[in-house]
C-alpha cells in the first residue's frame, strides 16, 4: 500500500508537541515498563512486610520512592508543555544520581539496604541496588538514554 | 506452573520480541505478522492464567509468594494490550519497536513467575 498523499495544510499546523515521538515511545514503554515493576512491588513489599520486618523499611521506601520518580518520569515524557518538559529532567536526573548513590552504597554498605535473609523480595533490596543489576542494569542505562532524548526534543519544546 | 509451558512461553515471547524488533528496526509498520505474533504471548499468558488457577487445586502448589506471582502474571497479561492498543493508534515503526520492547519484558516476568512458583532461596 502507498502511503496517502499528506496535506501540506494540515501538517505544519498541528502544536509542535502533538508530533509524533517516534523512537520516544521505545523510551517510554521501557519507562512504563519499570514504572509499573516497581511500583507494584513496593505496593506488595509494604502490604506484606512493612510491619513485620522495621529492619525491612528503607529497601521498601526506596523501591516505593523509585517507583513514584519512574511513574513521574513516564507521564512528564509523554506530556507535552515546557512543564512537564522541566519534570521529566529533574526526575530522570533524580534517578541517575539514585542509581549511583544508592547503586555505590549497597556494594559499600550492603547491611543498610538488606532486608532479612528470610524474605528473598526484601532482602534483594531495591531497584537501584548494585547499579540495578536484578533489573539487567536497565536503570542505569535508562536515564542516560532519556537525557539524550530529552536533549534532542529541547529544540521541539522551545518553538511549541 | 507447568515447567515445559513456562518454557515454551518464555521461547515464544523471546522469539516475537525478537521478530518485532528486527522487524521495527528495518522500518515495518505494526502488520499482521507482528500483531500475531504478541496475539500469540497474550494467548500463551492467558493459558498461564489458567493454569495458575487450576494448578493449586490438583496438588502444584506455588512454594513462593501468591500475590506477588499474581502481581507478576497480571502486569504481563496487561503489557500486550498497552502495547498493541498504542500500536493501533499510532502506526509506524516504532511502534513495532515498542511491541517487541513489550514480548521480552514478559519473557523476563515469566522467568521471574517461574522462580517464584518453584524456587526459594531461604
Amino acid at each position: 500500500m502507498s502511503s496517502a498523499p499528506r496535506s501540506p495544510e494540515i501538517a505544519p499546523a498541528q502544536p509542535a508537541g502533538r508530533r509524533s515521538l517516534g523512537v520516544g515511545r521505545v523510551l517510554i514503554i521501557v519507562y512504563a515498563i519499570l514504572a509499573i515493576g516497581a511500583t507494584s512491588r513496593a505496593i506488595y513489599q509494604i502490604a506484606a512486610f512493612w510491619s513485620r520486618y522495621p529492619a525491612a523499611r528503607l529497601p521498601i521506601t526506596l523501591s516505593a520512592l523509585s517507583g513514584v520518580i519512574y511513574i513521574l518520569a513516564t507521564v512528564a515524557l509523554l506530556a507535552r508543555g515546557r512543564a512537564w518538559y522541566r519534570v521529566a529532567w529533574i526526575t530522570i536526573s533524580f534517578e541517575l544520581v539514585g542509581v549511583l548513590v544508592i547503586g555505590t552504597l549497597s556494594l559499600v554498605l550492603p547491611s543498610i539496604f538488606a532486608g532479612p535473609a528470610s524474605v528473598p523480595d526484601v532482602a534483594h533490596g531495591t531497584v537501584w541496588s548494585s547499579y540495578g543489576v536484578g533489573y539487567l542494569f536497565i536503570p542505569l542505562v535508562l536515564p542516560v538514554l532519556g537525557m539524550l532524548w530529552l536533549r534532542s526534543r529541547r529544540a521541539v519544546v522551545a518553538e511549541g | 506452573m507447568i515447567y515445559w509451558y513456562a518454557v515454551l512461553e518464555v521461547a515464544v515471547a523471546v522469539a516475537a520480541g525478537t521478530l518485532c524488533l528486527v522487524l521495527g528496526l528495518f522500518g515495518s509498520k505494526p502488520g499482521d505478522l507482528s500483531m500475531g505474533a504478541v496475539a500469540l504471548v497474550e494467548v500463551l499468558l492467558l493459558g498461564q492464567l489458567g493454569i495458575a488457577i487450576v494448578a493449586p487445586l490438583v496438588g502444584n502448589s506455588p512454594t513462593g509468594n501468591i500475590v506477588e506471582f499474581y502481581i507478576y502474571l497480571i502486569v504481563a497479561l496487561l503489557l500486550p494490550l498497552l502495547a498493541g492498543f498504542w500500536a493501533l493508534v499510532e502506526r509506524d515503526r516504532w511502534s513495532t519497536v515498542v511491541l517487541g520492547v513489550a514480548c521480552l519484558a514478559i519473557a523476563v516476568m515469566v522467568v521471574r513467575m517461574n522462580i517464584i512458583w518453584t524456587v526459594q532461596i531461604a
